[in-house]
């Protein structure tokens, strides 16, 4: 099976707005361009639940909203299990002819990391396994940033955030990444992907193939943190894009069960041209760095082989 | 009694409350299993599965989910039931707070159990007084057969457009939720259409009018929202007369804020909650046969808080006893409804001694002698002119 390709350029985008401006997010924050894209994707027939977290506390502020689609935000760690609630109800009321049984309405479940991959992830789970047919997206910044850069569970080693500091003995979160998509994907759902926004057409896609499935479906996003990660505002994209050009990041989909590497990259750039870009890694020594290196080369290596070819290179720069 | 109109089943509080959410034709239901509530989640599974409710029943990996998909549901506009006991009531506790904030009409029976630790799965209402100030309306029931009635009659309350708030119907775990007694169920639950039509009266997630529920609230907003729920809270008092009122005429049982039994000219009143009040009215009989005149009251709505009817009934009495079902640990009286009587009393100018009994923590028995030996020691505080004491733990071993 091939891939199904909605957006090839962006003039195939749709020029409606879903997400008002005037929202509070910091100046460069990557999070308002993806929830921008996936609701021009979505469109209006979508109901949207949102975790507590940075995109929430900064579009809701009461009597303000930037949503113009219907929202509900309840707490940090249910956001599943809410659009669950959603989901349940829509398929009653339609069935009832209470709401419009002809009426495709999308149900997106947003979350940060902590609210997916730590404290939400029971409700996630649970979600997944009963089946609902939502779609969740999981925007990473790799630390609880609303609460100012607490460590998560995906937030990468060595990573410099305020509850793992970098002193005389510890240097940075000791442990690795949660490999959270690779756990959504245990769950056997007929969707889960990668994605970056510096590939926003592939991106796009990936929502849209999300929204189209029937089933739960998960995407799992990278949102470079200007304020977290420690970098100039105006590079937000440039980051997110070396995370993937470094392999750090590998934008991939697991279609029923159909794995591909959906952004191929020929000539890999070496993991020092993403991590030197970012305060949050400064403490990093060039020994640091090579392990680093090491790691993604093994990691490659083990997606190459998933995948049955080379899809991601060798380090050339 | 019975009719056309109703059948006469032998049920446990537990299938009461489940026929009752069937009877009230809710759409979605999301529960966990706990003892000892775990059998309301079975029957209704039994009634989706049978085809005699027509509703999504969620079945969720915790109390936390169950709530929150509860309040998905409701928001959307879906008629709304869970069902829970202690530690799950526990967990669910940050969403009840939200529930009630977001102004959503759920209704929840609760088989009340002890809290852990240490670990009892037995009855007493520490569950339902620890979640006295989430703003739920809490109705606290004596007979499988009020059970049924005040779950049909929650959603005539919750479902106002001047409460929109949710609402709590308790029974005692195990003494009530295991026990069986003959109740009425309706024949055809069409009965009820009337009484509780399906009528959104609440805002929800329309694709078609999209609202922003759950927003932030600064310092400059937050009081706001929270007065009006103080303000949804007062109007519901006599909603729920209301409602108890209509479903008498309606369907011949009558209910209140509170019941009495043997009230009269007696001096003397007992008060209680939960169905330790039948071994209430069976001690005030036996106390009778004695020649020894006792009144009872029964508490049934615990929030919103029913001072009018109390305070009349206080007005007429010389001596109240309070016997709780949970503790307020280092309160100045540690049995929370004593506690709430007393600031009553203090609200209304009343002059009336309250002893502040506690009983049947952990399901400890609790047997008409109890009650009448408690009588018997509150009279003699009282002879000895001692007007006002710390609670007393009844049956304790010190």
């Amino acid at each position: 099976m091939s891939r199904p390709i909605y957006y090839r350029t962006v003039f195939d985008i749709p020029k409606e707005e879903l997400l008002a401006p005037g929202h509070g997010l910091c100046g460069g924050c990557i999070a308002g361009t993806i929830i921008k894209l996936l609701l021009k994707v979505a469109g209006p027939n979508t109901i949207v639940v949102n975790a507590t977290g940075c995109v929430e506390v900064s579009t809701t502020t009461f009597p303000y909203t930037s949503w113009r689609v219907p929202y509900i935000h309840v707490a940090f760690e249910n956001a599943a299990a809410v659009a669950s609630g959603i989901e349940a109800a829509i398929k009653i009321l339609q069935k009832k002819n209470i709401i419009d049984p002809s009426r495709k309405i999308n149900i997106i479940a947003i979350g940060g990391d902590g609210a997916t991959a730590d404290i939400g992830f029971q409700a996630l789970s649970g979600m997944l396994e009963r089946g609902h047919r939502v779609m969740y997206l999981l925007y990473d910044n790799e630390a609880y940033m609303n609460t100012g850069i607490q460590r998560s569970g995906t937030t990468p080693l060595l990573a410099w955030t305020t509850t793992t500091p970098v002193g005389k003995v510890l240097k940075g979160k000791v442990q690795m990444k949660k490999p959270v998509s690779e756990i959504v994907a245990a769950h056997r759902i007929p969707y889960v992907a990668t994605a970056n926004p510096a590939y926003f057409l592939d991106m796009m896609n990936k929502f849209k193939r999300s929204l189209n499935v029937d089933g739960p479906s998960f995407i799992h996003v990278i949102q470079p943190c200007t304020t977290g990660w420690r970098f100039d505002p105006r590079i937000g994209i440039k980051v997110a894009r070396l995370a993937t050009e470094t392999a750090m990041w590998i934008n991939w989909e697991l279609d029923n069960g159909e794995f591909r590497v959906t952004v191929t990259v020929p000539k890999r750039k070496h993991v020092k041209h993403y991590i030197r870009i970012q305060g949050r890694f400064n403490h990093l020594t060039d020994d640091d760095i090579e392990a680093l290196q090491k790691y993604i080369d093994k990691e490659v290596d083990r997606v190459n082989k998933l995948v049955g070819k080379e899809v991601i290179g060798p380090v050339v720069e | 009694m019975e009719s056309e109109l109703w059948k006469r089943m032998p049920l446990n509080s537990n299938y009461a409350a489940a026929y009752g959410a069937k009877d009230s034709d809710v759409d979605v239901v999301a529960a966990y299993p706990i003892t000892p509530q775990t059998p309301v989640v079975e029957k209704i599974a039994e009634f989706i599965a049978n085809g005699e409710l027509d509703a999504e029943m969620i079945h969720v990996e915790s109390e936390h989910s169950a709530m929150s998909a509860c309040i998905g549901a409701a928001a959307t506009g879906a008629r709304t039931f869970t069902a829970t006991s202690a530690q799950g009531l526990e967990l669910m506790h940050e969403l009840l707070h939200i529930a009630s904030g977001l102004r959503l009409p759920i209704v929840m029976s609760i088989a009340s159990r002890a809290l852990s630790a240490p670990l009892s799965i037995w009855g007493d209402y520490s569950d339902v007084i620890n979640v006295r100030d989430t703003s739920w309306i809490i109705l606290m029931t004596s007979t499988a057969q009020e059970v049924y009635d005040s779950i049909i009659q929650a959603y005539k309350i919750a479902e106002n457009p001047d409460v929109l708030l949710p609402v709590i119907v308790a029974y005692d775990g195990f003494m009530m939720s295991h026990t069986y007694e003959p109740v009425y169920v309706a024949s055809n639950p069409e009965i009820f259409r009337d009484y509780i039509p399906k009528k959104i009266s609440w805002t929800t997630l329309n694709v078609e009018k999209p609202i922003t529920m759950g927003a932030v609230a600064n310092p400059d907003w937050y009081y706001e929202f929270k007065y009006q729920q103080v303000v949804a809270m007062k109007k519901s008092y006599e909603i729920v007369k209301d409602a108890a009122k209509e479903f008498g005429k309606r369907y011949g049982r009558f209910y209140d804020t509170i019941e009495t039994y043997n009230y009269g000219n007696n001096k003397i009143g007992i008060l209680t909650y939960g169905g330790l009040f039948g071994t209430v009215m069976e001690a005030i009989d036996r106390m009778n046969k004695q020649g020894m005149q006792i009144a009872g009251i029964k508490l049934r709505l615990f929030r919103p808080f029913p001072s009018q009817d109390i305070k009349r009934i206080l007005e007429d009495l010389k001596v109240l006893i309070v016997i709780d079902r949970a503790i307020s640990y280092g309160a100045p009286i540690e049995g929370s409804v004593a506690m709430e009587l007393s600031a009553l009393t203090y609200r209304e100018s009343l002059d009336i001694p309250i002893y502040s009994y506690i009983a049947s923590i952990g399901q400890r028995t609790t047997t008409e002698e109890d009650i009448m030996g408690i009588v018997k020691d509150a009279i003699n505080l009282f002879e000895r002119g001692k007007r006002v004491t710390e609670s007393i733990y009844w049956g304790v071993r010190q």
